[in-house]
């Protein structure tokens, strides 16, 4: 199954070379979590600090539980801010 | 250096400048910056005063941190009644201005009256003079800045300036310090240009004295630095993306007004986003971005420095902007972007550099820009009656508004008086996206459902700096909260509210907070003045501003209808995102507000609160 994989910010460069701007469609396996996808691309897991699915919110604990869907989009942050 | 002492009073009506002791029992009961100048504000004049008569005051004040080691010591705060709302204006800002006031010897600077012919004010240590303008009015702000720093033979005059926008009464003109830091909410600059007043030149070599422990405050303000530096978002995440990086986070989330807020996703945020300043442009193979950039003290340093393409269509034969400055920050890239469906960075980086030079604030500007297009889409306003064509996204528009809002020229007028009172003109006061009358910032009350709260609530009219919840439902600071429901979230505003008023009344940074709490202020208050300053006075002192504000807003004939949204927020659901079906629950979340504030439902003070406040 498909499903967009982002990253920005400074884990931009973490995206394959395939990549559209901050964003990447790839394939993945049935029953592939979060998690799965952040050791995948080598996201430090510090660095992994914002985590959204479909725009939601992905905690820390529920990210190795947490199992994409077809067409979902997984997008991370590093630590960031702004006003 | 906690406090000078000093107060400098300048009556603009007679022409003169005198020197004034602190009154330093409300300096211990309302520290400085926005809290102390609140309260003499609202000591000296009658709520009801028109914001832009002889009558209405404007003070300058900074904290007592201002101007010392602690880490993004260098804020200073406009506080006077604002034009754009009728309520109290308090604008804060950074750059260097805040501690030069500092370092020539005074606290903060009470403006009265009304000068009959253009002046600018000059203070060199303890010498204070009105000086004549007449040549710098109609100047922008950063001829002004030029101009004085030559007349006076010296490059390191710290100056605050009204451009054509502060002259010209638009009522959500700023004051810009520094070429591109700015006083910018609430239409001070508006006031500054009531009053014939065109700049403030401070130059001060008395450096810094009166800490009240220096041994103690050089070591606990180096910890706090470490503090800020050791952390993720501060030490990292501000310095190299700036607050732009929320372009992407906050679309993802569903959370960005789009179109004057009939979307809340806008599908070209990423090419108005922090990532997209970082990329290489096809035209000419520079980055936007050209580095960040720090206000006097700031370990942070969040800003952004950029250089516009010379080639796109703003600033063809246009030199005085092609170098590098300041923007752009998110508020600014959300208002004069996404609120209008432009995506055109470039476009955004030239109506951004337009406000700085000629003080607007971008993002009221940017918002009623929105309401402009939205009617110009619904055939209430027509291209003749505008000047140009404005459907949503055109960049052309963008462009075009900005310089005849900047010169108050053709229907720039009308953009000028802000949102509220253009779309009531037209017929369509529903569509003007405001609370008091200022335009909204740059996050959707339905996606994220504290700033809902936040917004009706802020003393100034919408904002996102009284209380920014998106810490803790957006970024998780300091602990992560469910954006999409109302529960928990009048705690969480009326928290961060207070804590904020702590925050700007010592003469710091709010983006410390992103790592400190009011526990890493304290110790640093404590050691800079005199007086015992526990956080049990801190937090008491932060709900008492709070407070104090309110009841000036009440007094000028504010009421609980002031704390709402517009009907769109609050009837018209979220269409796609996460919060697809939501509508702001403000109606839910108001009355437990005015609950633990300890204010009746009609949101005015119980008289135990106010004894529990000391007001």
């Amino acid at each position: 199954m498909r499903v967009v994989f982002k990253l920005f910010a400074s884990l931009s460069d973490l995206l394959p070379a395939e990549r559209r701007g901050n964003l990447v469609d790839i394939e993945v396996m049935p029953g592939t979590t979060v998690g799965d996808l952040i050791t995948r691309y080598r996201v430090p897991e510090k660095s992994a600090h914002l985590v959204l699915v479909n725009g939601h919110y992905i905690a820390p604990a529920a990210r190795n539980t947490h199992v994409l869907k077809e067409g979902d989009e997984l997008a991370i942050w590093p630590p960031i801010a702004g006003g | 250096m906690g406090w000078n002492r000093k107060v400098l009073r300048v009556n603009l009506t007679e022409g003169t400048c005198k020197e004034e002791p602190l009154n330093m029992q409300w300096a211990d009961e309302y520290l400085g910056s926005r809290g102390l100048a609140t309260k003499y504000l609202v000591s000296e004049i009658d709520p009801k005063v028109d914001p832009l008569s002889p009558d209405n005051k404007m003070i300058m004040s900074t904290g007592p941190l201002t101007g010392t080691m602690a880490s993004t010591g260098g804020r200073y705060t406009v506080v006077t009644k604002g034009p754009l709302t009728g309520a109290i204006a308090c604008s804060n800002s950074g750059g260097f201005f805040g501690a030069e006031m500092k370092f020539a010897g005074w606290d903060m600077i009470i403006f009265e009256g009304r000068s009959p012919k253009p002046v600018y004010l000059y203070v060199e240590n303890d010498k204070a003079e009105l000086k004549d303008a007449s040549d710098l009015w109609g100047k922008s702000c950063w001829e002004t800045e030029e101009s004085i720093k030559h007349r006076h033979q010296d490059p390191l005059i710290r100056v605050s300036s009204i451009g054509l926008a502060g002259e010209n009464q638009v009522l959500f003109a700023c004051i810009v310090n520094d070429l591109h830091r700015a006083a910018g909410r609430s239409g001070v600059g508006a006031v500054m240009g009531s009053k014939n007043l065109k700049a403030v030149a401070l130059r001060g070599t008395k450096g810094m004295s009166g800490i009240k422990d220096m041994k103690a405050f050089m070591k606990i303000t180096a910890e706090k630095k470490k503090v800020l530096a050791d952390n993720a978002v501060t030490g990292q995440g501000l310095p190299k993306y700036g607050t732009q990086v929320l372009m992407n986070v906050i679309n993802e989330m569903g959370a960005l007004p789009t179109r004057n807020h009939q979307n809340v996703q806008f599908e070209e945020a990423g090419k108005i986003s922090a990532e997209a300043m970082h990329e290489k442009r096809p035209t000419d193979g520079k980055t936007h971005l050209v580095t960040n950039a720090a206000c006097f003290g700031c370990t942070i340093a969040c800003g952004r420095i950029s250089e516009i393409d010379k080639g796109h269509f703003t600033v063809v034969n246009k030199p005085e902007y092609w170098g590098a400055s300041g923007g752009l920050e998110y508020e600014a890239a959300w208002a004069l972007g996404a609120a209008n469906g432009v995506g055109d960075l470039e476009a955004l980086q030239y109506a951004n550099l337009l406000c700085n030079e000629q003080g607007m604030d971008p993002i009221s500007f940017g918002a009623t820009i929105g309401a402009v297009m939205e009617l110009y889409e619904k055939g209430v306003l027509t291209k003749e009656q505008i000047g140009i064509a404005a459907p949503f996204g055109s960049a052309e528009a963008l462009a075009t508004l900005s310089e005849l809002t900047a010169r108050g020229e053709g229907f720039g007028k009308e953009i000028g008086q802000g949102s509220k009172r253009l779309c009531t003109k037209y017929g369509y006061p529903e569509l003007s996206m405001t609370v008091k009358g200022q335009e909204f910032p740059a996050y959707d009350a339905r996606g994220i459902q504290g700033m809902g709260l936040t917004y009706a609530t802020s003393n100034r009219g919408a904002c996102h700096l009284r209380s920014y919840t998106v810490a803790s439902e957006v970024l998780g600071i300091p602990v992560k909260t469910d954006p999409l429901v109302t529960e928990g979230k009048p705690e969480l505003v009326k928290a961060f509210q207070d804590a904020t008023a702590v925050f700007d009344a010592a003469g710091i940074c709010v983006f410390t907070s992103f790592a400190w709490t009011v526990a890493d202020v304290q110790p640093q208050i404590e050691a800079a003045c005199e007086g015992d300053w526990s956080m049990e006075k801190l937090n008491a002192m932060g709900e008492r501003i709070w407070n104090m504000e309110r009841l000036f807003n009440n007094a000028a004939g504010l009421t609980r209808k002031d704390d709402d949204l517009p009907p769109r927020l609050k009837t018209e659901a979220a269409q796609t995102g996460p919060a697809k079906g939501l509508v702001s629950g403000i109606d839910k979340m108001l009355p437990e507000y005015y609950t633990l504030r300890g204010w009746t439902q009609e949101g005015v003070p119980t008289p135990e609160t106010l004894e529990r406040l000391g007001l």
